[in-house]
């Protein structure tokens, strides 16, 4: 299996100042447009079904970061999460364990202790989520407080400011202090709010900073803006993965977050995992899906395959 | 869990179409038998498997046919646009409600993959009728000067790689213009044609304004040489386009040619790369490359020659061949015996030239006509394969190293047909367009149409163009 240890690579260089990094995004492959969607749109009509199926249902289960974000979050609702997480179908205990719980900062230490002993991850929303704007002082207490408290994951959002005003450098060292506090416990998913950065030349520029800086994962969006994961923006993140490992021999994991409900989306972005990046990332440790609503659908999904009818929305839990 | 995401087998049902058993020419609004009771076997390209028996028509069935033509064309051309444009929308519609039966039908015949027929062809077949019907009422106003005539009976041959399609392209604008038609589809793939005939019974056109005589080259060289037939349009191989146009010299014939092509897909070294190995994914191995604006000369800028082949090659790799009717089949069959005894000949012989050969590994199924998709590289201008049309899922990569060589090799060829160019920079897209001789010139996109698009080439790709306003001419006395 690659290493994603964030070791001396074939790219070093590039971040020797803002003028070096800002030249090698800027010398990356353009976008065109219309050709990414009308791929994307083409791997979306594969036809998935009987074994390859209930495979891949099983598959975006176990890639699920459950997720709950709200401001009124409490220790019971998190406790709920963490109980679904652990067994997402109790009717069923065939059904594997979802990738991890991901919560606030301030509610990990009552994740931990639900999922405790299952294997189920703990992922935190440090650094000023969703907005990011805070400084770079309080993000980082942000990301140890949530380290300390036992985070296995640390989820950060970019500086949207600062990236569209050109100022690569800035949210380069930024992330590469986020990945400092992380230490080695914890595991780096940088957020880009494709939404925000508008342009898919724009998301690729981010995938590749995100990825010279050491992020362990890239992931689309916070779910909190109008636009969030599709398949187009999952499928240029895929390449940009793709491409860095190649280039680097380090393996990155992606994270599309936010819009994915149902089982024949989810079937879709792992169509587009296995077809652009490859076989190599169908693993939860590499892909992950940011959803909470998606779950249910798998599960109500996996129960057809299973009994052959549709139950409904009682026969799954509500959160 | 396994490991590994295998796609299980989506077939599509082979149950919404109905094949007889036996099909009869297509004239003057009856299916009929051939006046010599000659008849020849359709087989399905990827089981070798005979579907039907079809009628083939000789001389005596081509002079009923254009003798029902002939005494048609008076009531139809007489006809104002609007209520021509009634039958041609009637026909767009039940083309589409019968789409799905239709696309199994062509997939069968031909040997291309569902997803094709299904999301490509049809949708196009239909658009094309419904395109020119619109022009039916509107001929005035095509720029062809007030009341333009049209020019009475259209003798049409078409191809076996797109058979509904080809139809449509020639059917749609004859009939809108009030033309009459005796249409000889190819001899691989005459089911969809036939069953054209009975969406014409379907939408009651009126009888003899489309005739279906199926049917071997002599069939369409007997077609072509009649002398009641007014316009002559082809879509084919070079080498018989040139007969026709010997037979036609000399003679008031209108003729139109579709010919052969060795198109070239140009990347420059600031190509948004990922798309543009889509691009050259579609241009060579849709249809199994069986295309005649196929973009089957790659020429790759120098500097990215190696990044490109790599991504290239890993795309490939992701290629699925196999049976047609799989929703998830991207390769299909090639249509024939001969066919694939004339790409495979062509790919030896570029390997006996000394180019380097290329294929992903790809299981080949065990019945039918198959060919892995195959990359030729260090390909100069003086290979055969850089020159020959293969129609095959054959592409040759030729390097350049600047804007002007890369014109000049495009346009070495004795084909213009299409070409692509794909670069990030909008003046070198405009620079470059106007200075390749070719038909169609795509930039960052490859094997695209549409209706409202003329197609049509330059030099040995033939001449005249249909689609569009264009293809009103071919079929007007102007």
């Amino acid at each position: 299996m690659p290493t994603t240890a964030p070791t001396a690579h074939a790219l070093a260089d590039v971040t020797a100042s803002d003028s070096t990094l800002r030249r090698f995004l800027h010398g990356l492959p353009g976008v065109d447009a219309v050709g990414l969607e009308a791929r994307a749109a083409s791997l979306g009509t594969r036809s998935i079904k009987t074994t390859a199926k209930a495979y891949a249902i099983d598959l975006a289960i176990s890639m699920v970061d459950l997720t709950t974000l709200e401001g009124a979050d409490t220790p019971g609702k998190v406790r709920a999460l963490g109980a679904k997480a652990v067994h997402p179908d109790p009717t069923d205990r065939t059904t594997p364990t979802t990738a991890a719980v991901c919560v606030y900062p301030d509610m990990v230490a009552v994740a931990k202790e639900a999922v405790a002993g299952s294997g189920v991850k703990v992922a935190s929303v440090a650094t000023a989520f969703p907005a990011g704007r805070a400084a770079l002082d309080v993000k980082l207490a942000d990301v140890r407080d949530a380290v300390a408290a036992g985070a296995d994951e640390i989820d950060m959002v970019i500086d949207r400011g600062a990236f569209l005003s050109g100022k690569y450098l800035k949210v380069y060292d930024e992330i590469v202090a986020v990945k400092e506090a992380c230490g080695t416990s914890a595991r780096l998913k940088v957020i880009f709010e494709t939404g925000e950065l508008s342009t898919y030349d724009n998301i690729r520029r981010a995938s590749w900073l995100g990825m010279l800086a050491g992020a362990d994962f890239i992931k689309t969006s916070t779910g909190k803006v109008a636009v969030n994961a599709t398949p187009a923006n999952t499928l240029l993140m895929l390449e940009a993965v793709r491409d860095f490992r190649a280039q680097t021999g380090v393996q990155i994991g992606v994270k599309p977050a936010g819009g994915i409900r149902t089982s024949k989306d989810a079937i879709k972005f792992l169509v587009l995992v296995n077809e652009t990046a490859g076989a190599d990332w169908l693993d939860n440790h590499w892909f992950r899906f940011g959803a909470s609503s998606l779950l249910n659908d798998l599960l109500m999904q996996r129960q057809k395959l299973a009994t052959g009818r549709y139950s409904g929305p009682d026969y799954v839990t509500v959160d | 869990m396994a490991s590994v995401f295998e796609y299980a087998p989506a077939p599509e049902s082979r149950s919404v179409v109905d094949i007889a058993p036996s099909y009869g020419l297509f004239i003057d609004g009856e299916f009929a038998e051939a006046a010599d009771g000659k008849v020849f076997k359709t087989v399905s390209p990827s089981t070798e498997e005979v579907l039907s028996e079809v009628a083939q028509a000789g001389e005596a069935d081509v002079e009923r046919a254009v003798k029902a033509a002939r005494k048609a064309f008076e009531k139809w051309s007489a006809l104002p646009g609007s209520e021509r444009a009634k039958y041609l929308f009637r026909i767009a519609r039940i083309i589409q409600e019968r789409s799905r039966e239709l696309a199994v039908l062509e997939t069968l015949d031909n040997g291309k993959p569902i997803k094709e027929t299904r999301d490509a062809d049809l949708p196009l077949v239909a658009a094309h009728f419904f395109y020119y019907a619109g022009w039916a009422d509107k001929l005035d106003h095509a720029g062809y000067g007030a009341n333009p005539r049209p020019l009475g009976v259209a003798g049409q041959v078409i191809p076996w790689n797109f058979p509904l399609l080809m139809l449509a392209w020639k059917i749609a604008p004859a009939l809108a213009t009030g033309n009459t038609v005796v249409l000889k589809p190819a001899e691989t793939t005459p089911l969809s044609a036939l069953f054209f005939a009975d969406i014409c019974r379907q939408a009651g056109l009126p009888k003899g304004v489309v005739n279906i005589l199926p049917g071997y080259g002599d069939t369409g060289a007997a077609l072509v040489a009649h002398p009641d037939v007014n316009k002559v349009a082809f879509t084919g191989s070079t080498a018989v386009g040139k007969e026709i146009a010997r037979t036609v010299a000399g003679t008031r014939k209108k003729l139109t040619l579709e010919l052969g092509g060795k198109g070239a897909n140009i990347v420059f070294d600031d190509a948004p790369i990922d798309q543009a190995v889509e691009g050259i994914v579609t241009g060579i191995f849709f249809n199994q490359g069986q295309v005649c604006c196929a973009g089957s000369r790659l020429l790759v800028q120098e500097s990215i020659h190696d990044e490109l082949l790599d991504s290239l090659k890993r795309r490939l790799s992701t290629l699925r061949l196999g049976d047609p009717l799989d929703k998830n089949t991207d390769i299909g069959a090639i249509n024939s015996a001969e066919q694939l005894a004339r790409i495979t000949a062509l790919a030896e012989q570029g390997e006996a030239e000394g180019a380097e050969r290329w294929s992903p590994a790809c299981d080949l199924p065990g019945s039918g006509y198959w060919f892995a998709p195959t990359l030729f590289t260090n390909v100069t201008q003086a290979h055969t394969v850089a020159r020959d049309e293969i129609f095959g899922p054959v592409l040759s990569v030729l390097t350049f190293r600047t804007p002007d060589e890369a014109v000049a090799k495009a346009n070495n060829t004795q084909y213009g047909l299409s070409a692509g160019i794909w670069t990030e920079k909008g003046s070198r897209i405009l620079a470059v367009a106007s200075k390749l001789r070719a038909g169609v010139i795509w930039s960052n996109t490859f094997n695209k149409f549409d209706p409202t698009s003329p197609f049509g080439g330059y030099k040995e790709s033939g001449f005249g163009r249909e689609g569009g306003r264009h293809g009103l001419e071919a079929y007007l006395d102007v």
